[in-house]
């Protein structure tokens, strides 16, 4: 079958570990105000691929890929689960590091059966948790996050290692009374491997002028790395919290 | 050479060395790998800030004074020419400049007295009447030679810029003296040897011995030369050294010497770094001198390398971006059994990026290779991220063909130091070419006949099998032009302004390499990318041909100059074989014209492709190309592609460039990688991947998860 591909990163050092090669996928349902790839929300353009041209490519460049992997992204890359699983097939038998960058909005808690074929071929999900309160979640992305949030104890129940991201944005994503209670939460994961608190940033903003479309964020600043470093700290408190009295 | 222990050697593991100039079987004999970090390094002194700030403030004023502190319009400069100069004496643990003050520029006028002139009128200064007369009536310079030999073709080549930063009016520098001989066998024993090789070179007087026996009288005459010049500063650097201090010492007097004779386009220092550990650590062993005190002689050391400086045109500025000295040094490798040569004063060469802070010169190259030690590439790494300012090399693929004992002269050609040498060739405008052959000789910008009137390319669209026909025609004309003008412009430099100090410091029978360039191979690539994968339509006007006066002589009928691209192509730098393939043929075919050519002095054709600044300028003199690119814009830099076009991200680039066959361009491929270091990773600060619930929990005394 054929994925729909937005476009392919030879070095990614910045999405999983070691360096990888990086699909970005094509289609996602969520509108994040701090979009910074709002050229891949439209499903069904880009460049039509097969799985196995894309390990190809990966193959071609694997030399310079010391330590890394395959990571799927986007866009939603779930969006497109059985090109994954086609994908992830292929890069198993050759003994690939799989990765999937996901905001886990695709998620049905009643029925999830390709999931549970996709999650054998996978090493690492690296999940995006946009806010932790349900109502400012649906503000900032226009989707509800118990999906997602259930979508995480999923992956942990089914033993997957998880590094989960947040960005910090000024005055949306930065409150302080939430950041713990993301901690708090995440302190329920048992497979999380890594935090990572990203300052956002104003890049995008050429993108969406390309594009046409209005800058959400307006005049946001972007966020200092002391900001997101002070974030982390609060979340890993609420963590911390969580594990320590052990209830909630 | 007699086989006689000397007394400065003691310590040191005897062998040929001993008995016949033989750097390589000393190092190897007695250098110490060094596998461990960078924690032993040192700050700097107090007196190393001290004579670091008079060079800040030296080089402020000198940014003040619009570019020239000083400079020399009398003294023509020799090894000699000029009493002792200082930074600050008492301070300085390395001492010697070109001239009797820092920052004042010497007068070298043997490789062109115009250029020389030029470069003084430009910063408001006048050469004497009397040195300028000398040099017009009674002393032929190179310059003057060349252009005497030059054909109308060449000229005219010259002018419309399709070969181009030609060494034919300043120095062609690319030569590395093995400067570490005269640390280790004092100037005498050379002379000794270099009169030994007159002695048994042939007798019969062909043009060919004469002319060697006339460079190894001049060779000696140098060396004679060297030896005032340790005088001058209060050393006899007739015999060996004797410690660390002298071996560096020595070594530097004689790349000294050598930037007073030649103002050459890159004068690079070698590969000396752990030539010198072997002294350090002698001293050090024997407890001579502590590590602050090592570490401030390679400071003060880099600190002098750090200042030379040549008096040269805004033109020959703008063709290199800047004013390059290209010292470059050569560190790291691995020998030919195996042993990473990396030492301790590897580390501490690099360090002075710490100790000084980040600059350019010397140009601190790493001879990379899988098998360097770990400590080592990561502290190259940290440093790198640090300062910007380490050039990285192949050493897996150059020791193949050099061995262990080779360096880099100027960014990247390789040669065995004191075995090799390269005649230095600047570059042949591939893209240029191209649009010469769908022109049929005629300049897209001048609107002349440079090339030869071959039939231009006829029709609207672009077909690449009629135009792949006429580039090889144009690329068959352009070949056995530039070797033919490359012959002559060497011819000349030996006859007026031979490196005799650098040439004294190499074996006799020199193998040489007679190094060409091409620039624009990204473009030539894209460009018949775009004839071959779309469809790329010809855009033709009538030319205003001017004269020097910019009066309109003539009009050049239908000269294509501007294409439209319909279509997409695949593009070099994206690991695309439909094109990458372009390229590596490219490469191939360009290199095996120019093999057809006799080369002066026997020399061994090599090609680069390394133009790392003088693009923009190539940019400016190249008309709009068949890939979509227009006038002005900068020709790639080396072997990277077209600026955003590649779009895969790095390895994709990096692929693309590796695949060009080093066999074909053995004088070495270039890829500038500019990185943000964001995009090498994650701040740690932010980013900690190692969390581990449970031990977490257990550390908190909880009860662990209660998922």
């Amino acid at each position: 079958m054929l994925g729909y591909i937005h476009s392919t990163d030879s070095f990614g050092t910045v999405d999983g570990p070691g360096i990888r090669f990086v699909i970005f996928m094509q289609g996602c349902p969520m509108r994040c105000l701090y979009c910074h790839n709002p050229d891949t929300w439209e499903p069904c353009i880009g460049e039509q691929r097969t799985a196995q041209s894309l390990i190809d490519e990966y193959e071609s460049v694997k030399e310079f890929l010391k330590g890394g992997g395959i990571t799927v992204t986007g866009g939603e890359p779930l969006l497109q689960i059985d090109f994954l699983i086609e994908l992830f097939t292929l890069a198993k038998k050759k003994s690939i590091h799989t990765c999937i960058d996901t905001c886990g909005i695709t998620f049905d808690p009643k029925h999830h059966e390709k999931l549970d074929k996709l999650i054998t071929l996978t090493d690492l999900v690296m999940l995006d948790i946009k806010h932790i309160d349900n109502s400012r979640h649906k503000a900032l992305t226009g989707k509800e996050n118990i999906n997602i949030l259930a979508f995480a104890k999923y992956l942990a129940a089914n033993n997957i290692p998880i590094w989960v991201r947040h960005v910090l944005v000024p005055f949306v994503t930065d409150d302080e009374h939430f950041l713990h209670e993301l901690g708090f939460f995440l302190g329920g994961l048992k497979t999380l491997k890594a935090l990572d608190v990203l300052p956002y940033h104003t890049m995008a903003r050429a993108k969406y002028e390309k594009l046409g479309i209005p800058y959400p964020l307006g005049n946001i600043p972007a966020a200092a790395k002391e900001q997101a470093a002070h974030a982390r700290d609060i979340i890993m408190q609420g963590l911390k919290d969580r594990l320590r009295n052990n209830e909630k | 050479m007699k086989n006689v222990f000397e007394p400065e050697w003691e310590g040191f593991e005897e062998g040929r060395w001993c008995g016949s100039v033989n750097v390589r079987d000393f190092i190897h004999r007695n250098f110490t790998p060094y596998d461990g970090d960078e924690s032993f390094l040192t700050g700097p002194t107090e007196a190393t800030k001290k004579l670091w700030q008079k060079v800040l403030d030296l080089s402020e004023q000198e940014r003040a004074a619009g570019g020239v502190l000083d400079m020399d319009t009398k003294i023509i400069s020799t090894i000699t020419s000029h009493g002792a100069g200082y930074l600050d004496k008492d301070l300085e643990q390395i001492v010697g400049i070109q001239t009797d003050k820092p920052f004042k520029r010497s007068l070298q006028p043997f490789g062109g007295i115009r250029m020389a002139q030029a470069a003084c009128e430009q910063y408001g200064y006048k050469v004497d009447d009397e040195v300028v007369d000398l040099f017009t009536r009674y002393r032929k310079t190179h310059n003057q030679g060349v252009f005497d030999a030059y054909t109308p073709e060449m000229r005219t080549a010259r002018h419309a810029a399709i070969i181009t930063g030609l060494p034919d009016a300043y120095g062609r520098g690319r030569i590395i003296g093995d400067y570490r001989r005269i640390a280790l066998y004092g100037v005498d024993k050379l002379i000794e040897d270099k009169k030994h090789q007159i002695d048994t070179s042939l007798v019969r007087m062909t043009s060919k011995n004469i002319q060697l026996r006339e460079e190894l009288a001049e060779q000696v005459r140098a060396l004679g030369e060297l030896k005032t010049l340790g005088k001058i500063y209060g050393c006899d650097i007739s015999r060996p050294a004797k410690n660390a201090k002298e071996a560096i010492q020595w070594l530097y007097f004689g790349y000294l010497a050598a930037v007073k004779e030649q103002n050459g386009a890159a004068m690079s220092l070698g590969r000396t770094s752990t030539f010198v550990d072997i002294y350090l650590k002698r001293d050090l062993d024997k407890g001579l001198i502590t590590e602050e005190q090592a570490q401030e002689y390679i400071d003060h050391f880099i600190m002098k390398l750090r200042i030379v400086k040549f008096a040269r045109t805004p033109e020959y500025n703008s063709l290199f971006s800047g004013d390059p000295t290209w010292i470059t040094e050569s560190i790291g490798g691995v020998s030919v059994d195996g042993i990473p040569m990396v030492t301790k004063t590897s580390f501490r060469y690099i360090n002075t990026l710490n100790n000084l802070g980040p600059a350019p010169e010397p140009n601190m190259t790493i001879l990379w290779s899988k098998r360097l030690p770990i400590n080592f590439k990561r502290f190259c790494a940290k440093m790198s991220i640090k300062s910007s300012a380490i050039q990285y090399e192949n050493d897996d693929m150059m020791r193949v063909i050099h061995g262990d004992d080779y360096a880099i002269a100027c960014c990247v050609s390789s040669m065995v130091v004191g075995k090799e040498m390269q005649f230095f060739g600047a570059r042949a405008n591939l893209a240029k070419c191209l649009l010469y052959a769908i022109n049929g000789g005629v300049d897209e910008r001048l609107g002349i006949q440079v090339g030869p009137k071959y039939r231009p390319v006829e029709g609207d669209y672009l077909d690449y099998d009629d135009v792949m026909e006429k580039y090889n025609d144009m690329m068959e004309w352009l070949a056995g032009l530039y070797v033919n003008t490359l012959n002559v412009i060497h011819y000349m430099h030996d006859k007026y302004s031979y490196e005799r100090l650098q040439m004294a410091l190499h074996d006799r029978d020199v193998k040489r390499y007679f190094a060409t360039g091409i620039a624009g191979l990204s473009v030539v690539a894209d460009s018949l990318s775009a004839i071959k994968y779309a469809k790329v339509k010809v855009i033709r006007k009538d030319i205003e041909i001017k004269n020097k006066k910019g009066e309109v002589i003539d009009i050049a009928k239908n000269v294509a100059v501007d294409y439209e691209v319909e279509g997409d192509f695949p593009k070099y730098g994206n690991n695309d074989d439909r094109v990458d393939r372009l390229a590596v043929d490219l490469v191939k075919n360009f290199m095996e014209k120019i093999k057809k050519h006799h080369t002066y002095r026997d020399s061994v054709p090599t090609m680069s492709i390394l133009t790392i600044t003088s693009n923009v300028v190539y940019g400016k003199k190249t008309g709009n190309t068949p890939d979509g690119r227009k006038i002005g814009v900068p020709l790639a830099p080396g072997a990277n592609p077209m600026h955003g076009r590649d779009t895969h991200g790095a390895a994709a680039s990096l692929a693309s460039v590796s695949k060009l066959p080093f066999r074909h361009a053995q004088d070495g491929i270039s890829n500038t990688f500019s990185i943000i270091p964001d995009a090498l990773g994650k701040d740690d600060k932010v980013f900690v991947g190692d969390i581990d619930i449970e031990s977490i929990a257990k550390e908190l005394g909880g009860n662990g998860n209660d998922e």
